[in-house]
């Protein structure tokens, strides 16, 4: 029976190895927060962390996962950087629909990791995998620079 | 925000908690998704009884212990209407937004219907619209029957009381009630027909832009939409229709699906068939493990070539006359006639949230878990395939993930309820993203034909024939025999230049075999294009800036010619621009509101259009929630760019060639442009803004590639080849 470390919890279930992490955390553990959009990885609604790096999980298979930890959007409002994400999304009304937000918020999450203080092009280059048909994408940028904060060089 | 997840249990201890007791915003606010029928929503006004809630009207229910339950008759798919809507609601009634909780209403034409269309459906961009009077009367007289009831009791004049936060204070004794202490008391009370209602100028929350009461659980993965509804004991399906529209099943060869793990059954219907496993997963390996054979009927050769040919003759008869005004065959021979036709395509819808339903049916009840724009005609759908009377369907709507018109159709449900005929328990029933794209209710093509003559730079004659298929026909059978189809001829019969010699006329045109619906932006969205495109080929051939031309024929229509005003101004218009940079104007009337908006684009030497900045100024009458019509206008225009630039179904072989994000193309975070609203202040009624960015964007990047290239594009999508070889030669 396959393990995973989800949000920092182990948890034990039934799946084949080829399923992709996206059906594993909606239909086998009833983490809905994490998103069906298109299923070719070219949409990022199903957008997840693999040990903090971005990773569309409709396309990750179980059994190349391992021990590494995953975190999704149900867990990363536990972190500096997804709280300061949460907030400024609130503060901003960056949400229409919502349905592309937890994949907009986990990749936004993963560039403020490695990029604190993100210019519009490291923006272009990690949020440009997540679609928005509501178009919130102004609203997105805004949000991404008020969480890094002020860039005191 | 407290979420009241349906009765049953998680399926696993990880499933996460749906109760929080307070957002991030410091809002105490409930989201009650209904569990049982109309019944538990009692609607007939004050007659509940001393025990029950007071429930003045379908749309609110003040319980003994205070809360306020407001009953939602627009759906959410993220225009904000679960926000502006309690808004209205609650300014009348007077009680805090911390108190609500919202729930969607049940199916009910009779006492959900949009005052506008008559029936229970969200779109048109007219929720706040057409609710804004019903609301705050609805919340007016409530309010005048909580004052009532607390004046009985202190035995007191009503208008010696006053309310404010979901209290009734008699000042002058120091003595107050809250509404909950009321309630019972209320309910014996007829509440008034026709309650005064407040000043603009009392207003405490209208007009501000107060937080949305929806947002904070749609950041936190907490939000439900339809697809993540898991009843217990569900079992998950997904569906293959004929790729060909209208082919059948032929045969199918379904042994390596059924031995699958995971796979429970394989269904084969007349027209699709399904795979139901015990997850998506399973069911979708199992889909595409069968061997299917379609017989593809009479649409085999249907492409878009045929469809485009049948369209341009339809147009060379006469339509019918929508609009007329002096004498247009005259004023058209006089002078030069200036003509262009114009071209829009198909278009898929695209939600993000692919299409499902979840239907539990049962010997004597059928349970929907839906997203739909359209709830009363979801269960009348389900109630026709089961065969179960009204009463036993119960339909819960959910959150939408996007709507755009494609939740106004009920064809996704029907298949779901045809399905769980065959299954026994719960099914979910999720349509792959291709199916999704092959299997849309089409924006259907346009085709229109423009003429005009000039007379002292300003229109004289005008003409505009308007081809297409006739949505109105098949969704609102009486509204069109009654006025004809209204849509395909809206913000073209009242189009806003003072034009003394016109004629407006609709052809009606069907394609073959392919669906036809409602898509955002609906009528206007071909007829702005189509006239805003051929204005500034007009204010060419008269010699004249295209913003001079517009607003000298806009005395007629003052609220349009500030917001022109406001927009050139803003926008920088008339300030010098390098080569292969341009500057285009749209403005509208369109959804009861008036809208100019400027693009500013560069046009590649390849042909590539780069929208730097897009500048809107509307005025929308009282904007209920300026912050709601902001983002509404901000996604409206990159939804329209995402047309104008990419957006087309073609049709071979009578399938749909297009399938997913891949080759659907979507505009991404790199090409956003820059977008400044400026909202104009105004007294006026509520307009509409869920579609008018939709409308206003494409003809305006349309024109700034004719002003920064001088070719005149005549169809949608944005053919680049033709920009970038233009160039060349």
């Amino acid at each position: 029976m396959p393990t995973l470390t989800i949000n920092g919890a182990k948890q034990t279930f039934e799946a084949p190895d080829d399923m992709p992490l996206l059906w594993v955390l909606r239909d086998i553990l009833g983490m809905t927060g994490t998103k069906f959009g298109c299923g070719i990885a070219q949409c990022g609604a199903c957008t997840v962390h693999v040990d903090g790096k971005a990773v569309r999980s409709c396309l990750l298979p179980l059994g190349a996962i391992g021990t590494k930890a995953v975190t999704t959007i149900e867990g990363i409002g536990a972190t500096p950087i997804g709280n300061k994400l949460q907030q400024a999304w609130l503060g901003l009304e960056v949400v229409q629909c919502g349905y592309c937000q937890s994949g907009q918020i986990m990749s936004a999450a993963a560039l403020l990791a490695t990029t604190p203080h993100p210019d519009d092009s490291d923006i272009d280059a990690a949020m440009s995998g997540n679609i928005c048909r509501c178009g919130t994408y102004v609203r997105i940028r805004a949000a991404i620079k008020k969480a890094a904060g002020p860039h005191n060089v | 925000m407290k979420s009241s997840s349906l009765s049953y249990p998680p399926k696993s201890t990880s499933r996460r908690s749906f109760m929080t007791t307070a957002s991030a915003a410091g809002l105490l606010l409930g989201f009650h998704l209904p569990i049982a029928s109309a019944a538990e929503v009692n609607t007939t006004s004050g007659t509940n009884g001393a025990e029950g809630p007071f429930t003045p009207n379908a749309f609110i229910r003040i319980a003994v212990d205070g809360r306020v339950t407001l009953v939602m008759p627009q759906v959410e798919m993220g225009q904000g209407v679960y926000t502006s809507l309690p808004m209205i609601i609650a300014e009348e009634l007077d009680v805090p937004m911390s108190s609500l909780m919202l729930q969607a209403a049940p199916p009910s034409d009779a006492l959900y219907a949009n005052p506008v269309f008559g029936v229970q459906a969200t779109g048109n961009s007219n929720s706040v619209r057409a609710f804004w009077k019903p609301l705050r009367k609805a919340g007016a007289a409530a309010r005048a029957v909580l004052v009532q009831a607390a004046a009985r009791r202190w035995r007191v004049p009503p208008d010696t009381c006053t309310t404010s936060k979901g209290q009734v204070f008699h000042r002058v004794s120091g003595r107050s009630l809250s509404y909950g202490a009321l309630a019972a008391e209320a309910s014996a009370i007829t509440p008034p027909a026709d309650p005064p209602l407040k000043a603009v100028k009392d207003f405490k929350l209208i007009g501000r832009p107060l937080k949305r009461l929806d947002t904070p659980d749609k950041v936190n993965g907490k939000a439900l939409y339809a697809i993540d509804i898991i009843p217990p004991g569900v079992k998950f399906a997904t569906i293959a229709a004929s790729p060909v529209f209208g082919g059948r099943v032929g045969r199918v060869n379904d042994r390596a699906a059924r031995g699958m793990p995971g796979v429970n059954q394989v269904i084969v219907l007349s027209d699709l068939v399904a795979v139901v496993g015990d997850h998506f997963w399973a069911a979708k390996k199992g889909l595409d493990a069968l061997e299917i054979v379609w017989n593809d009927g009479a649409n085999a050769n249907v492409n878009t070539a045929g469809i485009w040919s049948s369209a341009r003759s339809a147009s060379d008869r006469a339509g019918v006359v929508a609009r007329a005004a002096g004498d247009a065959g005259k004023a058209l021979k006089d002078g030069e006639l200036v003509t262009a036709r114009f071209e829009m395509p198909f278009l898929a819808h695209a939600t993000m949230e692919p299409l499902n339903c979840t239907v539990d049916l049962k010997k004597n009840s059928c349970e929907v878990w839906v997203g739909t724009q359209v709830c009363a005609r979801a269960q009348a759908i389900a109630a026709k395939v089961s065969g179960l009377p009204l009463d036993k369907v119960i339909v819960h709507n959910q959150l939408l993930g996007g709507g755009f018109g494609r939740r106004l159709e009920v064809d996704y449900v029907e298949k779901a309820v045809r399905v769980a005929q065959k299954v026994s328990g719960p099914v979910k029933v999720v349509w792959t993203r291709e199916e999704d794209i092959q299997h849309d209710i089409y924006r259907p093509i346009y085709f229109d034909r423009l003429e005009a003559t000039l007379k002292d730079g300003r229109i004289n004659g005008w003409h505009h024939r308007i081809t297409g298929s006739s949505v109105v026909a098949r969704w609102l059978p009486p509204a069109y025999e009654k006025l004809g189809d209204f849509d395909a001829v809206d913000s073209a019969v009242d189009i806003p230049y003072d034009i003394p010699n016109k004629r407006i006329e609709y052809v009606r045109s069907e394609p073959p075999a392919v669906p036809t619906g409602f898509w955002r932006g609906v009528g206007p969205n071909n007829n702005v294009f189509a006239i805003e495109s051929f204005i500034d080929e007009l204010a060419k051939k008269a010699d004249k800036d295209p913003f001079d031309f517009r607003l000298d024929m806009l005395g007629k229509t003052p609220r349009l010619k500030a917001a022109l005003e406001l927009a050139a101004q803003k926008a920088g218009w008339g300030s010098p621009l390098p080569a292969r940079r341009g500057r285009g104007i749209a403005a509208q009337v369109a959804f009861a509101s008036f809208i100019a908006t400027i693009a500013e684009v560069e046009v590649g030497d390849d042909g590539e259009v780069r929208i730097l900045r897009i500048t809107s100024a509307v005025d929308t009458g009282i904007a209920v929630n300026p912050d709601t019509i902001v983002a509404q206008l901000q996604g409206g225009l990159i939804f329209g760019v995402t047309a104008a630039l990419y957006g087309e179904i073609t049709i071979d072989k009578g399938r749909v060639q297009q399938s997913n994000f891949n080759d659907y193309r979507m505009l991404r975070m790199d090409q956003c442009p820059a977008i400044d609203i400026h909202l104009i202040k105004s007294a006026e009624a509520p307009g509409g803004i869920g579609e008018t960015g939709t409308t206003a964007a494409p003809p305006a990047v349309r024109n700034a590639i004719y002003a920064a290239t001088g070719i005149p594009l005549r169809r949608l999508p944005i053919d680049r080849d033709i920009l970038a070889r233009r160039k060349q030669s």
